[in-house]
């Protein structure tokens, strides 16, 4: 498929030597905000409250990440840079560890393996059952990431079972907004760009399909 | 009736007082080589406070607690103070620019001899020191060395009359000073009020000071309420108007979310938030990082002092 390319030195494409190093580098960008936990905790630089640092960044990145993974398509669009879908499963991958990272903060520090309040707090709790709603999503996706998973699948069964991306994106940023005691600024912003890159896709599925 | 608890904190997750300035220098130190050799940012933790004035002549009181008071740069680095924006850190970063002097608290409303006090006059009280638990409604807690006198003292010298049923208190509001009230978060200026007989028991206090110091700005400054056995945010800070009146007033978390914030808000492990469980509490700077959060008492542990004030009161529903 032959589409415009705004700038004429952008590549399309990168030799597998510079793919390979751009993955290096993003895999250890993608470690910094967990680096900064394990290193600060112990130095006493996560503030006076280390737990709520430790929960907000955790679950902050899995927001960050899976808007991160999402505008992979729509930026490839507009530059005409395909190597961008060879970082996607990475930055996949890496929300879906922020996630297991913000949930453990939750069951471990916040609530101390108890059970029956984790139980009682998903049931009763509209923010953490959708929490806990979005992390079950992830769960297959992150399972199915594999080049195996997706031939043993099907591309199509890959692509169908992928799209709940969308859903765990929307019930992330609910469960932020549900959160937050009274100023919802900083949800509203991810509220705004995740319905910039789902809105993005809507037009653009549409125009295709017009004649 | 003071409460005596045993001590049951290790001495290594204490970090006193006199302390606490040696370890800012440390962890400055250790900030900037980490920002140094990982190129990380973790947060900028220098202060460019001027020293606070010294209060002279504090006594102790009885009705401190025994427990092991937080640090004072736990206690002035992670508040609310909305008007200064909702993040923790946002008041010991913008709080510097509220404006203090001249200062005035006007007592008006149901009394006899309405007064406005300057600020000087209202230093002069006899203080004392009460170390008080601070439980948020957020599920946090400190131990807070104020500095003060009780807010009856205050009410003697105006002489309440009969009609007066409620005490509201109106905070500062400078919006060229307060990055927050730009946002209608709340309504500005913050209204909060107590019952008559709430704000005159002995433990209702009107702060004007913090381990033997002026108020901190981010604390509220240069005088605030303190009433230990409700949520922190009963305890408005900054004050300028007390009201006596007859009608119970509308607090500002009551305007903005009745469901969730009650005019009452005593602590009370019974009563969710709607949200989150108040059952238990996480003490700063004392529980670590991987010890499970205290219970957190009814009362915050005054139901000895001030639980006869709500005898036969439905508390799950006046919450």
């Amino acid at each position: 498929m032959k589409q415009a390319m705004p700038r004429a030195r952008s590549p399309a494409v990168l030799s597998p030597r510079v793919l390979a190093w751009t993955k290096a580098l993003l895999f250890v960008l993608c470690l910094g905000p967990l680096a900064r936990l394990v290193i600060g905790a112990p130095l006493d630089l996560l503030g006076v409250n280390p737990v709520e640092t430790i929960r907000r960044s955790t679950g902050t990145w899995t927001l960050a990440l899976v808007l991160a993974t999402l505008s992979v398509t729509p930026l490839r669009r507009f530059t005409g840079w395909h190597w961008l879908a060879r970082l996607r499963r990475m930055l996949g991958l890496y929300a879906f560890f922020y996630a297991v990272l913000h949930l453990t903060s939750y069951v471990w520090l916040e609530q101390f393996f108890d059970g029956a309040a984790i139980v009682k707090d998903i049931v009763k709790r509209p923010f953490i059952t959708i929490g806990f709603a979005a992390f079950a999503m992830m769960v297959p996706l992150a399972v199915t990431s594999t080049d195996a998973m997706v031939r043993r699948m099907g591309g199509k069964n890959w692509i169908a079972l992928h799209r709940l991306v969308y859903a765990l994106a929307v019930c992330g940023v609910i469960h932020y907004w549900w959160l937050v005691k009274r100023d919802i600024t900083q949800p509203a912003i991810y509220a705004l760009v995740l319905a910039l890159l789902l809105g993005f896709r809507a037009a653009y599925a549409f125009r295709k399909r017009a004649p | 009736m003071l409460i005596k608890r045993p001590c049951d904190i290790k001495p290594s997750e204490i970090t006193p007082y006199g302390v606490y300035l040696r370890r800012r220098e440390f962890v400055k130190a250790g900030l900037a080589a980490v920002a140094g050799a990982a190129g990380l940012f973790a947060g900028c933790l220098v202060s460019a406070q001027g020293a606070p004035a010294k209060l002279a002549g504090v006594r102790k009181s009885n009705f401190s607690t025994m427990e092991q008071p937080n640090s004072y740069k736990e206690i002035t680095r992670y508040n609310n103070y909305y008007e200064f924006g909702t993040e923790k850190s946002d008041p010991a970063d913008y709080a510097t620019k509220l404006r203090t002097r001249p200062w005035a608290v006007v007592v008006e409303g149901e009394v006899k001899r309405p007064k406005t006090f300057g600020i000087e006059e209202l230093l002069k009280f006899s203080l004392e020191e009460r170390i008080y638990r601070m439980r948020c409604v957020e599920g946090w807690s400190m131990v807070i060395p104020w500095v003060g006198f009780e807010l009856k003292r205050l009410a003697e010298q105006v002489e309440p009359t009969g009609n007066a049923k409620f005490v509201e208190f109106v905070t500062a509001l400078q919006p060229e000073n307060m990055p927050g009230v730009r946002l209608p978060v709340l309504e500005w200026p913050y209204l909060e009020a107590l019952r008559i007989d709430e704000a005159m028991h002995p433990l209702t206090l009107l702060a004007v000071g913090l381990y033997d110091e002026a108020l901190a700005k981010q604390n509220g400054a240069p005088i605030r309420l303190v009433v230990p056995w409700k949520y922190g945010f009963k305890s408005a800070k900054s004050i300028v108007r007390i009201r006596f009146v007859e009608k119970q007033p509308k607090i500002a978390w009551e305007k903005a979310a009745s469901h969730e914030y009650g005019f009452y808000s005593n602590v009370n492990p019974d009563v969710d938030h709607p949200r989150w469980s108040q059952a238990t509490e996480r003490r700063l700077g004392q529980d670590g990082l991987f010890s499970p959060k205290r219970k957190t008492l009814m009362f915050n542990g005054y139901g000895d002092q001030v639980a006869s004030l709500y005898t036969g009161m439905d508390l799950s529903k006046f919450f």
